[in-house]
């Protein structure tokens, strides 16, 4: 393992080769630590002086940890994944494409050569984009510990803003994604002003499952940036299922999302605005994930 | 020839070509050295305590412990910045930003700075520092800052150009007007008149390199300053005041600038590397925090503007009239006063009035950004005039067209003009494809128009030609935008040599005299004026050493296609000499070849545009793409047209940046909460449509040939052709920028509202 300190910041950097190394590393060192991922997140916090942590731990050659996986139980994405990589696995695209563009829209190309989304999930932005996204696809997390590995729904990972539920010596492995249904199809969209380099001011993401006949069977949606974590909205679910996704069937879906937003009013937007745009998102994100499913 | 600087028409070789850019490798390798590369033995780290509150008085700046650090070997505030400004009011205003002496007046405002042996110590030696403030309230809105119940920001601001001088203090620090006719007998004629009121929100110039500079004071009192910046003998000038030298002992060199646009006209951190260094006896390097940019140096003004204007039926406008607020942070300013200039300077106007108030604020000092202050007067005035034309039911281009300045017109804001080409601008748009393509759904297209004035000024060049006859031109006005390829093209011109066989350099403040900034867009005008007479002089040296190698009289020689030729008897068997053969046996004829030139570059000459724009809205989320962008301006003449048009695009740019998003943000705490481009949101490439150019040639006469500034026109039309663009594609007039995607949703949830309430009543 390697171990030196950069001059300006006294941190202790760790590159262990393998999980359990990590896991020790992380449950061992004292003071603040760290995971380092993409570090498109900490380093930047870091450099600007918001946070100086003691220790970093670097899971990025941890090659268990580098891998998509196409497993019985589903997709599995290793946390040290970087978001290009996603993009050009064509089986996970096919599959997931709601997650891969969520993935996707993370940052600008050279972010993208680094940022996971496991990164993006405990960096715990309630503005993360590839978050909703992952609610709705019912993804789980993988999470070792000195107590063994634990798997949680995707759900209960981010407490609060900036805050997640991993313990001491605890990251997240990877991400599960549920086999992907017949007749099914997700879609994630977000607003920000600029086409790239931009954090959403709400964001939308819904995965529908449908019968032969078109009629949606199962529905998660889940929204970004309008409360202090992501959400996902049963309520606005419940509203689209057994429907062919007419305009009453999309406007109480719409009603459900604006209910459960709880935004705030700051430099991005007002509560007004993201209460409201979450409606148009998720109508046009559902739309959009009913074309993937086949819907016609 | 020699000083004649007068337009004289001809045909060019070199200028007008578009060779590749002499400092392209360099800067895409990164082997450019920009402000913070340089680097010297022994050099410090300077990091500057900016205050958290917007507006208070210093009771007391502790810094015992931040001395008493390790690795700490300076700590300034003002008091090691003493006051040698000597009643100029406008330096003290530069030394009390640089570093605040009793108030503080804006979050951001330098307070202390420390020079350490590495960043980590300079970082931890701020945190020691403790300051006592008194709180008093603040202002941050330019309206809000205008009324008379506002916190007074400076007890000392009585209001200039009103009579009689107001006795109490205000925020409003002076006023102009302009115009002339009379404008209540313009509204009488007029059949249709709309009055509206307007706002634009703060911006930043954005440059991406931020201001970094070394510097260097030695016992003995002389100085070195590296620093990035648009004008280094200007920065000397200041400098050396603020610091109580003679200008002469310090030497300033500029480096390669990352962007500038007026945020690099002036100093911010110079004076405190400097003191930084006198006081700690080693060089200082400072440089910015993207935060610090944002906050502490350059934004231009956040304004408010009235306008009332009058037609006819058939499209004459009758009478224009502008009142403009513009917020200059919390020192005077004569911001408003360029807004009230510009506002109707494109027409030909009968009748008109313009009054502009200077209103202090608790925000940065406002400095030039680009065509200073014209953006916001014309998003004003020519959003008014789209909804002129569509009430008297005429295209916005013919009635532009047919209200236009010409030659001959008094302007405005007072001259008359010479040749402009607002009119041939216009014809152009009118003329273009972009005009007559179809629009789709949620789509409108809008266009506007743009003034300004353009600079020249002091400059000074010189003109070395080598042994083997290669020639290096040294210029003291920065090359921000592509200068040294103009010049070097210019020279190769009028001196009849090959492009590749000229060089241009920037040099030093000790190597040439005074220069101004580049500003004014006059960095290609003036300095390839000055060049031209360098080059002139030279070639009056190249002849006389022809004449004396051949032996006849050196009116027998003339300077052709770069050569020197004989004429008459003497012409015989000689063959021309060029100037790498004259160059050969220059230490035998009279020793180097050069040619000097120091000149004031007049009548740079008014500079127009006409921007076209179609945009798409999205009327679910309010967000605007832009689907189509063309630029028509005069040059006068293009001498490199790449980095002409490279001029029409970032202008534009910037305008679409500023029209859709970019703002300064505060909070109720008066601090500013968007310092970064994450949340100041510049455009990024895939926001941007690419952009049209077409160039007009419009040659001024004040130019040998015919040259125009063109870097800061292209800024000035976009707020406006956007907002008509906007406002076309969903039938509401927007009268703020930027039109952020939540503001256009709220102006067009308040149309609907209004237009069902009018269907009940
Ligand atoms: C220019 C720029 C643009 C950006 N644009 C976007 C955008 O459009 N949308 C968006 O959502 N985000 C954006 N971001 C933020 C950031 O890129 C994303 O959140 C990214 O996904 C973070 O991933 P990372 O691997 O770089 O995380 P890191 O920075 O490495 O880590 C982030 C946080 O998560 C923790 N962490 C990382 N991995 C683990 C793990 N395996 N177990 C436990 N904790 C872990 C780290 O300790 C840290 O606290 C942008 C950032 C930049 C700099």
């Amino acid at each position: 393992m390697r171990r030196y300190d950069t001059r300006d910041i006294a941190v202790q950097y760790l590159a262990p080769q393998t999980m359990t190394e990590a896991v020790q590393a992380l449950a061992e060192s004292k003071g603040r630590v760290h995971v380092l991922a993409g570090g498109s997140d900490l380093l930047a916090r870091m450099k600007g002086g918001y946070l100086e942590p003691d220790v970093i731990v670097d899971i990025k050659r941890i090659k268990s940890m580098s891998v998509i996986k196409k497993r019985a139980e589903g997709f599995s994405i290793g946390a040290g994944v970087p978001c290009i990589h996603m993009g050009r696995h064509s089986a996970l695209k096919k599959a997931w494409p709601g997650v891969v563009e969520a993935a996707g829209l993370i940052g600008s190309d050279q972010i993208q050569g680094r940022c996971t989304i496991v990164g993006n999930l405990c960096n715990a932005s309630p503005a993360a984009d590839s978050v909703p996204a992952l609610f709705a696809a019912g993804a789980m997390a993988v999470i070792q510990g000195p107590k063994g590995e634990r798997i949680i729904n995707i759900e209960n990972v981010v407490k609060g803003p900036g805050k997640t539920s991993l313990k001491k010596g605890e990251m997240v492995e990877r991400i599960q994604l549920p086999v992907k249904q017949a007749r099914s199809g997700d879609a994630y969209l977000r607003l920000t002003p600029r086409t790239e380099m931009d954090i959403a001011i709400v964001s939308a993401s819904v995965n529908l499952t449908l019968d032969r006949a078109g009629t949606v069977t199962e529905a998660r949606v889940a929204l970004g940036a309008v409360a202090p974590v992501a959400l996902l909205v049963a309520k606005a679910g419940k509203a689209l299922i057994g429907t062919q996704l007419d305009d009453e069937a999309l406007e109480t879906m719409a009603a459900a999302c604006r209910d459960a937003c709880d935004p705030i009013d700051d430099k991005r937007g007002t509560i007004d605005y993201r209460t409201r745009v979450a409606g148009v998102l998720a109508t046009r994100a559902a739309k959009l994930a009913w074309q993937r499913a086949g819907g016609k | 020839m020699g000083n004649d600087t007068k337009y004289k028409a001809r045909t060019f070789r070199a200028v007008g070509t578009r060779p590749v850019r002499p400092d392209g490798i360099d800067k895409v390798t990164g082997r450019a050295r920009y402000g913070a590369d340089f680097s010297m033995p022994g050099q410090l780290v300077g990091r500057v305590l900016r205050s958290d509150v917007p507006h208070a008085t210093i009771k007391k700046i502790e810094t015992a412990k931040a001395e008493a650090l390790p690795g700490v070997k300076a700590v300034i505030t003002a008091k090691d910045l003493p006051d040698y400004t000597d009643g100029d009011e406008e330096l003290y205003a530069v030394l009390d930003n640089c570093m605040a002496r009793k108030k503080v007046l804006y979050d951001g405002h330098a307070v202390a700075a420390v020079a350490a042996v590495d960043e980590k110590t300079a970082r931890a030696a701020l945190k020691l520092i403790e300051v006592e403030y008194k709180i008093h309230k603040h202002v941050t809105d330019v309206d809000e800052a205008f009324k008379p119940s506002a916190p007074v920001i400076r007890k000392d601001c009585f209001t200039t150009g009103v009579k009689p001088r107001p006795k109490k203090a205000s925020n409003v620090s002076a006023c102009s007007e302009f115009g002339h006719g009379n404008i209540k007998k313009g509204f009488k004629e007029a059949d249709v008149i709309i009055e509206r009121q307007f706002k634009t929100g703060q911006t930043h110039q954005g440059y991406i390199e931020p201001h970094a500079c070394v510097g260097s004071i030695s016992p003995d009192g002389s100085g070195d300053l590296w620093v990035c910046t648009q004008g280094h003998f200007v920065y000397r000038q200041m400098c050396s005041q603020l610091l109580g030298m003679d200008q002469s002992r310090l030497r300033v060199t500029s480096s390669e600038i990352g962007g500038g646009f007026g945020g690099k006209t002036h100093i911010w951190i110079e004076p405190v590397a400097l003191a930084l260094s006198r006081k700690a006896n080693q060089p200082v390097k400072v440089v910015m925090s993207r935060e610090e940019v944002f906050r502490a140096s350059g934004p231009t003004s956040a304004t408010s503007i009235d306008v009332k204007m009058g037609v006819t039926k058939d499209g004459r406008i009758t009478a224009g009239e502008a009142t403009l607020r513009y917020a200059s942070g919390p020192y005077p300013g004569s911001w408003a006063q360029l807004g009230a200039m510009t506002a109707f300077a494109c027409y030909d106007m009968p009748n008109v009035k313009t009054t502009g108030y200077e209103v202090l604020v608790n925000r940065p000092k406002t400095t030039a950004y680009r065509a200073p202050s014209a953006p916001m007067a014309a998003f004003a005035v020519e959003s008014v005039i789209d909804e002129l034309a569509k009430e008297i039911s005429m295209d916005a281009v013919d009635l532009r067209i047919k209200n236009s300045a010409q030659e001959g017109t008094q302007s405005s804001y007072g001259p008359v003009y010479g040749p402009i080409g607002i009119g041939a601008t216009l014809e152009a748009a009118r003329e273009h494809p972009h005009m007559k393509a179809p629009l789709g759904e949620n789509q409108g297209r809008g266009m506007a128009c743009g003034f300004w004035f353009n600079f020249g000024g002091q400059s000074c060049t010189s003109l070395n030609i080598a042994e083997d006859g290669s020639v290096t031109l040294t210029v003291g006005t920065i090359d921000v935008g592509g200068a040294r390829a103009s010049l070097s093209l210019v020279v190769a011109e009028e001196l009849g040599v090959e492009y590749e066989q000229v060089k241009t350099v920037i040099g030093d403040t000790g190597t040439l005299g005074f220069n101004e900034m580049t500003d004014g867009s006059r960095g290609t005008f003036a300095s390839s004026m000055s060049a031209i007479v360098s080059v002139r002089q030279a070639i009056v040296q190249l002849k006389s050493r022809a004449a004396q190698i051949w032996d006849i009289p050196v009116d027998a020689v003339e300077w052709k296609d770069g050569h020197a030729v004989a004429t008459g008897r003497g012409a015989k068997n000689r063959q021309p000499l060029s100037v790498a053969d004259i160059a050969a046996s220059a230490a035998k004829t009279g020793g180097p070849l050069a040619g000097h030139a120091q000149i004031v570059a007049d009548g740079a000459g008014v500079s127009f545009a006409t921007h076209i724009c179609d945009v798409e809205v999205d009327p679910d989320t309010g967000r605007s793409t832009i689907l189509r962008y063309t630029v028509l301006q005069d040059a006068g003449k293009a001498v490199h047209p790449t980095y002409v048009e490279g001029q029409f695009q970032g202008g534009a740019a910037q305008g679409i940046g500023w029209a859709l998003n970019e703002e300064y943000i505060y909070g109720k705490d008066g601090r500013l909460q968007n310092p970064g481009f994450l949340d100041y949101r510049i455009p990024v490439c895939s926001d941007l449509p690419m952009i049209d150019t077409q160039i007009l040639e419009i040659p001024n006469p004040n130019h040998p040939y015919g040259v125009r500034g063109v870097g800061e026109t292209s800024i000035v039309p976009p707020l406006a052709a956007i907002a008509n663009a906007v406002s076309n594609a969903t039938g509401v007039r927007m009268t703020q920028v930027p039109m952020s995607p939540p503001r256009v949703l709220e102006a067009l949830d308040e149309h609907l509202a209004m237009s069902r309430r009018r269907k009940r009543a």
